[in-house]
């Protein structure tokens, strides 16, 4: 019996992708270079299935010239804003992607990065590195306090409440916005704001976990920026097109901002170079997943997608 | 009313300074730099006729540094929690009052090492040295350790092993401690005491230490030390660098035994070994420990407030010896 035709855009984990190659005949892009959408219709040309990144556009043309043999597609990620649902659903491709797995590794990346804005890991980094150090004095690299401060959720789903838990750990007052008022058993002590300029004022620290999308694009602007304390610290682990570059950049060198922990960019991998020029940010290359268990979990999920979608069934984690 | 006279040996932060320049007449170091070594603090204290002396954990207070303070200093007030830097028994046999800053860096050096246990873990140093060279490479192969849900090894279970416990258990981690004995029930909240040092290294993921520098242990983390532990943990130390056996641990982590160590002391600081500089599985920072602005000031007025109690006639709060 032939095994179905499986291409993955990208190198997988060693163990999801063991499994993929037992399962399928795999088509890969071998050595992990970006994909134009040219050498994904290549590609696609007589696959069963595609196990596609955030780094990929599926966009409506893409999917519309995608060839009759492409039964589902998987994303490597919980965002699919890379992929058109609705032209994925017009040809009638179930499309899904990997929830849940993420929560708890998105979760550590933001506590890191508020951990190492607030304390200004990233100069002490660079300066210890070079050799610079002159010595040890009371007054040398003072940071901002994080413990029992109060943090502000922009967005309480999972990668939010997981957060909550870590930053309670921190003795934090956790405060948050979301669409709605969460239950009790959810919210654990969490404060809810009805009124968004009362959730900014009282964010000493501003972590950003809502999803992307036009309703929150450049969410966090000048305005808002205003209305947070002053010397406040922010994380963004979410979506970069939520941050207004220009000013957050902006109010990071005037001291209103007085640091921030970056993971995700508006236009990544390319990202603002204002950003760069600055000692008061700590940038990492959004590895919200990067750990072994998790990203082998996310490979089984989208692997299980394509399983189900194959033998003719739901997929289990399906986005539409 | 003439007020009291203080050598203030090390920079303060703001707030402090101003407490100081309020309360004092105050003799301040000259020019940039750290401030004046051992020698010239007690000539400082000499020519000021200084009542208190206001140092800092990286002045070591030496028995002959002791023998040499003009008999007007009646407290040499320490900023930081440490004392390995005086010698307590010639500051009790001159019948000098030392005093130190404990409880107020608690929860801010509980916050560094939880940082550098993150940093470390998660890649932080080598992922922010691509962001800063412009991410022109996939990290897709650089994968970390998880932490959540992993066993913490604790050497040292004082405040502040008890609070990095704490931001444990909002990671879900199962938490071993070693000490020199048991804590109750209420300081423990649930942590497993393991007596033998050797046995808990070699039942956790990721090991913080957090016990004081003293004859006992110096470099208690050596090469023995290192082999008990898993291979692929992580080490933290925000404590003191001196606890460590520096070549140990470098060839534990070049060897790939160690996945990777946050260290924020050194056994030699501000020049410390430049051989952990060029290591990618590392995350430093240099002694940032108790680096917020809220801390450094409540350390400063601890200090201010043994000085203040002292020169009142009263005991003072935070003795090294009674």
């Amino acid at each position: 019996m032939t095994r179905p035709v499986l291409y993955i855009t990208r190198r997988l984990p060693a163990a999801p992708e063991a499994r993929a190659r037992r399962d399928y005949e795999v088509r890969q892009n071998e050595q992990d270079v970006p994909v134009t959408a040219a050498d994904i219709l290549r590609n696609a040309d007589g696959a069963d299935a595609i196990l596609c990144s955030p780094a990929e556009k599926l966009d409506a043309g893409t999917i519309a010239a995608l060839p009759g043999s492409v039964k589902a597609i998987a994303t490597f990620s919980v965002g699919f804003e890379h992929v058109d649902i609705a032209a994925a659903k017009k040809r009638g491709i179930p499309v899904g992607n990997t929830p849940d797995v993420l929560s708890v590794a998105t979760a550590e990346i933001a506590l890191l990065l508020m951990l190492a804005a607030a304390r200004r890991a990233g100069e002490a980094e660079r300066i210890v590195r070079a050799g610079q150090w002159a010595g040890w004095a009371p007054t040398q690299l003072i940071g901002t306090h994080v413990a029992g401060k109060r943090l502000g959720i922009f967005g309480m789903g999972r990668i939010g409440r997981e957060l909550a838990k870590m930053a309670r750990g921190l003795g934090m007052e956790v405060h948050y916005r979301n669409r709605s008022r969460l239950p009790d058993d959810l919210a654990a002590g969490a404060i809810y704001h009805e009124d968004e300029d009362s959730f900014l004022a009282a964010s000493e620290v501003l972590s950003l976990h809502a999803p992307g999308g036009e309703g929150t694009r450049k969410w966090l602007n000048a305005e808002r920026i205003a209305k947070l304390p002053k010397g406040v610290v922010i994380v963004n682990t979410a979506r970069g097109t939520s941050v207004d570059d220009e000013a957050l950049i902006a109010a990071l060198k005037s001291g209103q901002v007085a640091a921030a922990g970056l993971d995700v960019y508006d236009g990544e991998p390319k990202l603002n170079p204002g950003y760069l020029a600055l000692e008061n940010v700590v940038l990492l290359p959004h590895l919200g997943s990067a750990n072994m268990v998790t990203r082998d979990a996310m490979g089984f999920r989208a692997l299980d997608n394509i399983d189900a979608a194959l033998a003719g069934k739901s997929m289990p984690y399906p986005v539409a | 009313m003439t007020r009291p006279r203080l050598v203030v040996a090390r920079r303060m932060p703001r707030d402090v300074d101003a407490r100081i320049r309020r309360d004092f007449e105050a003799w301040f170091p000259a020019g940039p730099g750290i401030g004046p070594s051992p020698l010239a603090m007690v000539g400082a204290a000499k020519e000021h006729k200084a009542d208190a002396v206001l140092i800092a954990t990286n002045l070591a207070l030496s028995a002959d540094i002791i023998a040499a303070l003009p008999k007007s200093v009646k407290i040499v007030g320490s900023f930081g929690v440490g004392f390995d830097h005086v010698d307590v028994a010639a500051a009790k046999r001159a019948g000098l009052i030392v005093t130190n800053t404990p409880e107020v860096l608690t929860e801010c050096t509980a916050d560094l090492a939880f940082l550098l246990l993150l940093g470390a873990c998660r890649r932080a140093a080598e992922y922010v040295g691509i962001m800063r060279e412009g991410w022109r490479r996939p990290v897709s192969d650089m994968l970390g350790v998880k932490v959540s849900g992993k066993t913490l090894g604790i050497v040292g279970m004082g405040r502040i092993g008890r609070a990095v416990a704490q931001r444990a258990r909002g990671f879900d981690m199962k938490i071993l401690y070693t000490d020199a004995a048991r804590l109750p029930d209420e300081l423990e909240q649930g942590a497993t005491f393991v007596p033998d040092l050797y046995e808990m290294l070699g039942q956790a993921d990721i090991v913080s230490i957090h016990a004081p520098l003293m004859a006992e242990t110096r470099k208690m983390m050596d090469a023995k030390a290192f082999a008990a532990m898993q291979e692929g943990a992580v080490f933290v130390n925000a404590a003191r660098g001196a606890l460590v056996d520096e070549d140990a641990l470098l060839a534990a982590l070049t060897s790939g035994h160690l996945f990777a160590a946050g260290l924020d002391v050194f056994a030699s600081e501000p020049d410390y070994d430049l051989r952990f500089r060029d290591l990618p599985n590392v995350f430093l920072t240099p002694h940032t420990g108790s680096a917020t602005v809220e801390t450094r000031n409540a350390m400063g007025f601890r200090v201010l407030d043994n000085i203040d109690a002292v020169l009142a006639g009263d005991d003072p709060i935070d003795p090294l010896w009674r």
